[in-house]
């Protein structure tokens, strides 16, 4: 076993250790398909958890989103994305040229699966943000991807705004039915659909 | 008995084991056997609960023979990591602000690894006033330092209460297997097993006289089972197992009885209390499925013994007076 592999499931442990990180799919089974995870974002733990909750097979091929120039400032962080989670990394700043999204369609045509927070942001109000229209354009763009909610919960009590140790406290993920674009949709009758979906999930237990 | 007791210690308790561990594969075979019939859904469901405890039963008689093979280091550390997946669930069922952060940190990381040492070096005067003196002291100063005075005692008695049944009641499970008694020593095994033996009978005993008997439970918002005369078939339940099992103790025949009298009573009446707790945290079922929490109901299944064994534990103390 290589560093990266071993470092991933040492995370994975410790991430299971303090929070249980229970995957609960009510709406499809873990399966190895082409997937867009789309979920509420509270933490800067939420990626780490609901990678954790996956089965160890899918990890290797679910991908999460990072920021070039924070992710990559210094050595260790490139590592911990590059290495263990294979980060698809974005450019925060625009440039007329290049399309922000081209790095998630490239990731996508090379046949992986993604996690994104649509909310762009982690938001401290108890329900999630309106979405960024970044998950419509990719699920015109790959109408074949299934896109799953999740709803993350409890994560905020690990680990509040301001400190460095996380409290163990149990937080489960759950998994819903996939979201489909249908024909002619709007933009925003989408993006409120999909973040329903996620929010219905709440409700679940 | 004159031969067992000729037996040395070590066969003793490999001899209790032996015969732990064959009663249990009797009991799943039958069980298996019969699960191989057809019934109907009610039955199901009463076999599926059986097995799920069966399931539980085995688990725990595999963790105290792990606990007892391997010494005083790994079996205060089994029972450590018990205590901390036990902490874990209670503070996921209460509600905790901000403010505890720093409080949940101290019991988590802190307190729960030092009453555990306590315990693996014996110094059981320390391991039994660390917490109800010291701790209880500290958790309220640091919380303070939180800077939150909303429902301040309440959260405070939140955390001192999980730290109490989680952390101080479990930690006296690992003490009685170290505890050495004057011409006991090395028993300890056979004290863990009497406590266990003694609760389940009540709990059993309880649950199958409050289906028979039907009687008005004492508090009908908390559970709907309890009734004093079901608690009472507990009582004595567990007091004649406990007389029954004085040749595995270093009690006399009655003081047997009185010791399965007080842990039985104690470990029933914890079971009731974890029924108020569920309830007031919305928990509708709890052992064996995920619940709100993805809770896996240990600490449902814990909570009988974290109370009957201190209780237990000083009753023994005192009676030897030790």
């Amino acid at each position: 076993m290589k560093a990266p592999e071993v470092a991933g499931l040492l995370l994975a442990f410790v991430a299971r250790l303090i929070t249980g990180a229970q995957g609960h799919w009510y709406g499809c089974p873990p399966k190895a398909e082409q997937r867009i995870y789309f979920a509420n974002h509270q933490s800067h733990f939420d990626w780490v958890l609901l990678w954790a909750a996956l089965p160890r097979d899918l990890r290797g091929a679910t991908r999460p989103i990072a920021a070039r120039d924070y992710w990559t400032s210094s050595p260790l962080k490139h590592w911990i994305t590059r290495e263990i989670f294979n980060a698809v990394y974005v450019s925060r700043q625009r440039s007329d040229d290049e399309d922000p999204l081209e790095p998630l369609m490239e990731a996508l045509r090379h046949g992986d699966s993604l996690v994104i927070f649509p909310e762009g942001t982690r938001g401290h109000a108890a329900d999630p943000a309106a979405f960024k229209s970044g998950l419509y354009a990719l699920a015109q763009a790959f109408p074949d991807v299934q896109l799953i909610p999740a709803w993350i919960d409890n994560v905020q009590r690990v680990m509040p705004k301001g400190e460095v140790v996380p409290v163990p406290i149990l937080c489960t993920i759950t998994f819903g039915a996939p979201v489909a674009l249908r024909p002619n949709e709007e933009r925003r009758a989408f993006l409120d659909r999909a973040r329903a979906a996620v929010m219905a999930l709440r409700a679940i237990h | 008995m004159g031969s067992l007791r000729s037996l040395s210690v070590t066969q003793q308790v490999g001899l209790l084991f032996v015969t732990l561990f064959g009663v249990l594969a009797l009991v799943t075979l039958v069980a298996f056997s019969g699960s191989l019939r057809e019934s109907d859904a009610t039955e199901q469901a009463l076999v599926d609960r059986f097995r799920r405890d069966l399931r539980a039963v085995w688990a725990g008689a595999l963790l105290f023979w792990i606990a007892w093979a391997s010494g005083a280091f790994v079996s205060t550390l089994v029972f450590g990591v018990l205590s901390f997946l036990a902490l874990r669930e209670f503070v996921t069922l209460t509600h905790t602000r901000r403010g505890d952060h720093r409080s949940l940190l101290l019991a988590f990381f802190i307190v729960l690894p030092a009453q555990y040492v306590l315990v693996a070096t014996r110094l059981f005067n320390a391991f039994t006033v660390f917490i109800p003196v010291y701790v209880f002291l500290a958790i309220p100063v640091i919380s303070a330092f939180g800077n939150d005075p909303k429902r301040f005692l309440e959260r405070t008695a939140k955390i001192q209460w999980g730290i109490m049944v989680c952390v101080y009641g479990m930690s006296h499970a690992p003490a009685l297997l170290l505890l050495d008694l004057p011409a006991y020593a090395g028993h300890g095994a056979f004290l863990v097993l009497y406590l266990v033996m003694v609760v389940a009978a009540a709990q059993i005993a309880q649950e199958v006289a409050s289906r028979k008997l039907r009687r008005r439970p004492v508090a009908r918002a908390i559970s709907r089972s309890f009734s004093w005369r079901a608690w009472s078939a507990g009582l004595l339940a567990a007091a004649l197992v406990g007389a029954l099992l004085y040749w595995t103790t270093p009690f006399k025949p009655w003081a047997a009885l009185a010791m399965g009298f007080v842990a039985g009573g104690a470990g029933t009446l914890g079971e009731f209390v974890m029924e108020a707790l569920k309830r007031d945290a919305g928990v509708r079922s709890w052992s064996g499925r995920p619940s709100v929490t993805g809770a896996v109901g240990l600490l449902d299944r814990a909570a009988p013994l974290c109370f009957a064994a201190p209780v237990f534990f000083h009753s023994v103390r005192w009676y030897f007076g030790v």
